[in-house]
């Protein structure tokens, strides 16, 4: 369990559990995930597709599909746990405290309504919730879309999303999530389904916009590099928990967990030559997760132990913080 | 220490027998989730029972035709008539088992030509697209869709000699275009799928990619649209045979009875009741049926492991 | 800038010429739709001339009337002339009315695009309602309450419906009447558009104005009530269904409140789908026309054409299916350009949903 002893603590994850009810019983998807961020933090939330990190960031807005239940965890924010908020509460977060940009910028717009439409509106309802003129609301939205370095705002406004070109989408969600101050940004995986230099372009750009406001962020993606890139402290997620974390220059020099390791050999390298090692086997199946370590059918190093018991997140200095019983040394 | 040996894949491959069975389960699974789904089945089956087992199951099978007993003539419900008896003294109750067999009948047969049409053309004129057959087939087809379809089927068994075989006949007519379309639509993007363009390239021949590949694809939601049509012809017969263009009497058929009924009302009228309780619930059985089995062929968040 | 000058041109040029491909393609299908006609009303039957006469008539009667409708001619000759006459309103004359079939059109029409109306608003109305409601409520009571309604109303057909309304309200409470346009001694109002209840309000008579809505509430009820529950599903499902969408959540998380994204971002997208199948409703209304018009006595269109297929009256029977398919093809131009107005994909040209 990392101890939570930061003053300046925002928002700080405890034993999150988010379940999904299926036809073949609940699909146990987040089992025990703990992730905390100070402020004017950068976090990267690292891991492969399927292992939760956007279900963990969901359950932070509260907008988990239907049929997502939270059996156990809390998810503090400023003390508060949002899980247990009222629905007025939930809404002051929502308006003034994190705002979150989806993986996918064609499906977070509407693509019924113009973009104006859609940014005028959550500019209207967002911060304190004190009214706006017309006039107030288009301004703060023109300047947004001129801070994502977009020419012609007025344009854009009045465009549907399915005129725009992906990186112009992706543009506009980042300027939707930036255009009133908020304590902390949640980008999901931005630009990865767009060109890499583009996704290269917003990368920097969000970076610039967040140092620049003196935001908070969690930036989810499944690359080390682009972790390596943009965040202070990296978190690394395998199926539903958080198997390790440390800075991010502590992570690089110093990876413990096998799944950490796994993931920097899988990354091809320019020099050195030959296909890139990786990890046998993919994210186990949630209905029957593995029991103990859920790594460990993966795992070179798994024993007996890890079979049967889930390791903890346990510190071995330098606020590094790993969850296996190789690296604990109670094998 | 003991290192656990595990297949590649990290989920053990499971036996046929056991996919079959996970099969079953899971699609009942789905079917069976919405309890209404189990209530339509339920109902169907009970229908088609009294009409297979019509001259077992009706308590006066001989009433089903010409058939004349003033002495009960108009009989209010009760132990012997449950339903009542008509105008001629004839059992309700055995009249509607009976006139379950005509519209079963027709909804079987309508099914059995329209839908094997309909999915050949949507077949040809998709996997052909932009050629000419497609073009042949799809405005004939546009131009059977752009009449209300019980009001083409209503002229044509108004111009034939009316009875069951001609009212058949027009609902068939009416109904393929439908089938064609809901087939075109799928076809002509399957076309461009990369297994039938590999099919193509490993020099399949046309039947091959048509009815191997492409059917294949295309069948859950013919399936569906099927289980939830058996209730609409069934509807649009029951429509024919109320205005007289279906089975003649004394052939009992439901919306004939509906009909006579009115002549009757309101002191005979469980004449009119029970015969427009049975189309209702028949209806209502299909179209719950149908629902469940398109939750079951639907592919959704369920499918997701 | 010029780029996206031309990017707007491009939209309005791609939505005219939509409209007149629309058009043309409508045109195109009602001269099939004639060819189906002349094939069931002058091919089928036999000798429409024959049938005209009666089987008594004298031989040299019926050569004489071959002669006058060209049956004597090749089919394609004859489908000539007969067009020819269609696309002057001449239909020839009903055997029924021994009227020129358009004068019946035109007396019997209006009261038949009063009821559909009528029972369009109800549906357009009523589904959005009843769907929006059980998605907003899901799984409560409320939308149980709509999906057992649902299946019932869908499982009624609606002759059944209008033979029960006849019984509840005919005879055994008789609240509201049942037969006809206007209850007797009420003097209708002069004929402006045929349609009872806006002549009375353009005249000012408001008592007939209500006596016309009275007469019209049960037919109209009999006919909406499946096409009603089909349609609210539709707006139930695409609205629980674009409730799982990236955008809403997006727009949740934004914290905007619920009343917005219920009744804005979420209605919009969801009734695109309810909409798209408007013009299969109004067929429906326009059929199930023909049932229910003869049992609430409804002296439309509908019930005239019912009249001439019992009889056999060729002329009428073209000319009611022709008038229909007419009617059905503006009907689905119209909800094309709704559908395009709400959907900018389609609007602008771009890819369809």
């Amino acid at each position: 369990m990392i101890v939570n002893n930061e003053k300046d603590c925002i928002l700080d994850i405890r034993n999150l559990h988010v379940w999904y009810r299926t036809y073949g019983g609940f699909a146990e998807v987040l089992d025990g995930v703990n992730l905390m961020v100070k402020k004017g933090e950068k976090v990267g939330l690292v891991g492969e597709a399927g292992c939760g990190k956007t279900t963990t960031m969901r359950s932070v807005l509260r907008i988990l599909p239907e049929n997502a239940v939270v059996p156990k965890g809390e998810i503090l924010f400023h003390g508060q746990d949002i899980l247990k908020m009222k629905s007025q509460e939930i809404n002051k977060v929502r308006t003034q405290g994190i705002s979150m940009i989806f993986q996918e910028p064609s499906a977070a717009l509407n693509p019924v309504f113009t973009i104006g439409t859609q940014m005028f509106d959550v500019i209207r309802y967002s911060g304190s919730g004190k009214a706006k003129s017309k006039d107030e609301i288009k301004e703060l939205a023109v300047k947004a879309i001129r801070e994502v370095y977009i020419p012609d705002p007025e344009r854009i406004l009045k465009s549907y999303p399915g005129q725009l070109s992906g990186g112009m989408k992706q543009r506009v969600c980042i300027a939707m999530a930036i255009v009133t101050d908020r304590e902390l940004l949640i980008a999901d995986e931005p630009g990865t389904s767009l060109d890499v230099t583009i996704q290269d372009q917003v990368h920097r750009l969000l970076r610039g916009l967040v140092e620049k406001k003196g935001m908070s962020l969690i930036m989810i993606t499944h690359s080390l590099g682009v972790a390596r890139e943009m965040t202070d402290r990296i978190y690394v997620m395998y199926a539903g928990s958080i198997v390790e974390t440390a800075e991010t220059k502590v992570l690089f020099k110093d990876p413990m967990h096998p799944y950490t390791l796994g993931l920097l050999e899988s990354v091809p390298r320019l020099t050195g030559g030959g296909m890139a090692e990786g990890i046998y086997g993919r994210i186990p199946n949630y209905l029957s997760p593995p029991q103990g370590c859920r790594f460990h059918p993966r795992c070179r190093l798994a024993a007996e132990r890890c079979f049967e018991e889930k390791p903890p997140l346990m510190d071995v200095g330098e606020g590094h913080y790993v969850a296996c019983f190789w690296v604990q040394g109670v094998i | 220490m003991n290192v656990r040996v595990q297949s590649k894949q990290g989920v053990p491959a499971l036996s046929f027998s056991a996919r079959v069975k996970s099969g079953v389960k899971k699609n009942w699974y789905k079917f069976s989730r919405n309890k209404l789904s189990v209530v339509g089945l339920i109902i169907v089956l009970l229908i088609v029972g009294a009409a297979v087992l019509a001259p077992v199951i009706a308590p006066y099978p001989h009433h089903a035709g010409k058939f004349v007993d003033y002495a009960n003539a108009g009989t209010a419900p009760c132990a012997k008539y449950w339903f009542g008896t008509d105008n001629f003294g004839r059992d309700i109750f055995s009249r509607i088992i009976f006139a379950f067999r005509g519209a079963l009948y027709m909804a079987v047969l309508v099914l059995a030509i329209a839908v094997p049409v309909g999915v050949f053309l949507g077949l040809i004129a998709g996997y052909y697209q932009g050629s000419f057959l497609d073009t042949v087939i799809m405005r004939v087809t546009d131009i059977f869709l752009s009449v209300p379809p019980l009001l083409l089927a209503l002229a044509i068994a108004a111009v034939l000699k009316p009875n069951l075989t001609n009212a058949m006949i027009a609902v068939t007519v009416m109904w393929w275009p439908w089938y064609t379309r809901l087939v075109y639509g799928m076809a002509t993007s399957l076309r461009n799928e990369y297994f039938v363009k590999s099919a193509e390239l490993i020099g399949a021949g046309r039947l091959h990619i048509l009815f191997r590949e492409i059917l294949p694809n295309c069948l859950s939601p013919i399936f569906t649209k099927m289980a939830l049509d058996v209730g609409w012809v069934i509807l649009i017969g029951a429509s024919l045979s109320f205005v007289g263009l279906g089975e003649q009497p004394p052939t009992p058929a439901l919306g004939q009875m509906v009909s006579d009924g009115t002549r009757y009302m309101p002191d005979l009228w469980w004449m009119t009741v029970f015969p427009s309780l049975a189309i209702a619930v028949t209806i209502l059985g299909f179209n719950l049926m149908g629902d469940g089995i398109r939750d079951m062929m639907a592919k959704g968040e369920y499918d997701r492991e | 800038m010029s780029l996206c000058r031309r990017r707007e041109w491009g939209g309005y040029m791609k939505l005219s010429s939509y409209v007149i491909k629309r058009l043309l393609y409508s045109i195109f299908v009602l001269v099939g739709l004639s060819i189906v006609i002349f094939v069931i009303a002058r091919v089928v039957p036999g000798d429409p001339a024959r049938l005209a006469l009666g089987p008594r008539a004298p031989q040299f009667a019926v050569d004489a009337l071959r002669e006058e409708m060209h049956l004597d001619k090749s089919l394609p000759v004859q489908y000539f002339y007969w067009i020819k006459g269609v696309v002057t309103g001449n239909f020839g004359k009903s055997l029924v009315t021994k009227r020129n079939v358009m004068e019946d059109i035109a007396e019997f029409l209006p009261a038949t695009l009063e009821l559909v109306l009528m029972s369009a608003l109800f549906v357009v109305v009523f589904s959005i309602l009843f769907g929006a409601l059980a998605a907003r409520y899901k799984d409560s009571w409320v939308d149980s309450l709509i999906r057992v309604m649902a299946y019932t109303g869908v499982a009624v057909p609606s002759f059944v419906l209008a033979v029960i309304f006849l019984l509840l309200f005919g005879y055994i409470w008789p609240v509201i009447p049942v037969l006809g346009r206007l209850s007797a001694g009420i003097q209708p109002p002069p004929t402006i558009t045929g349609l009872i209840t806006v002549d009375s309000l353009l005249t000012g008579r408001m008592d007939v104005f209500f006596d016309a809505i009275n007469h019209l509430i049960l037919p109209a009820l009999a006919l909406a009530v499946g096409p009603l529950f089909q349609e609210a599903r539709i707006v139930r499902s695409a609205m629980t269904e674009n409730m799982g969408k990236d955008y809403l959540a997006a727009a949740v998380g934004f914290g905007i409140p619920d009343h917005v994204i219920t009744g804005k971002y979420l209605l919009k997208p969801s009734l695109i789908p309810a909409v798209s199948v408007m013009g299969l409703d109004i067929a429906s209304l326009m059929s199930n026309a023909f049932l229910v018009e003869v049992i609430f006595d409804w002296p439309g269109i509908s019930r005239y054409g019912m009249e001439a297929m019992l009889r056999k009256d060729l002329n009428a029977i073209s000319a009611v299916i022709i008038v229909f398919g007419l009617i059905f093809v503006v009907v689905n131009i119209i909800v094309d350009l709704i559908v395009a107005y709400l959907d900018p994909r389609i609007r602008l040209g771009g890819r369809s949903s």
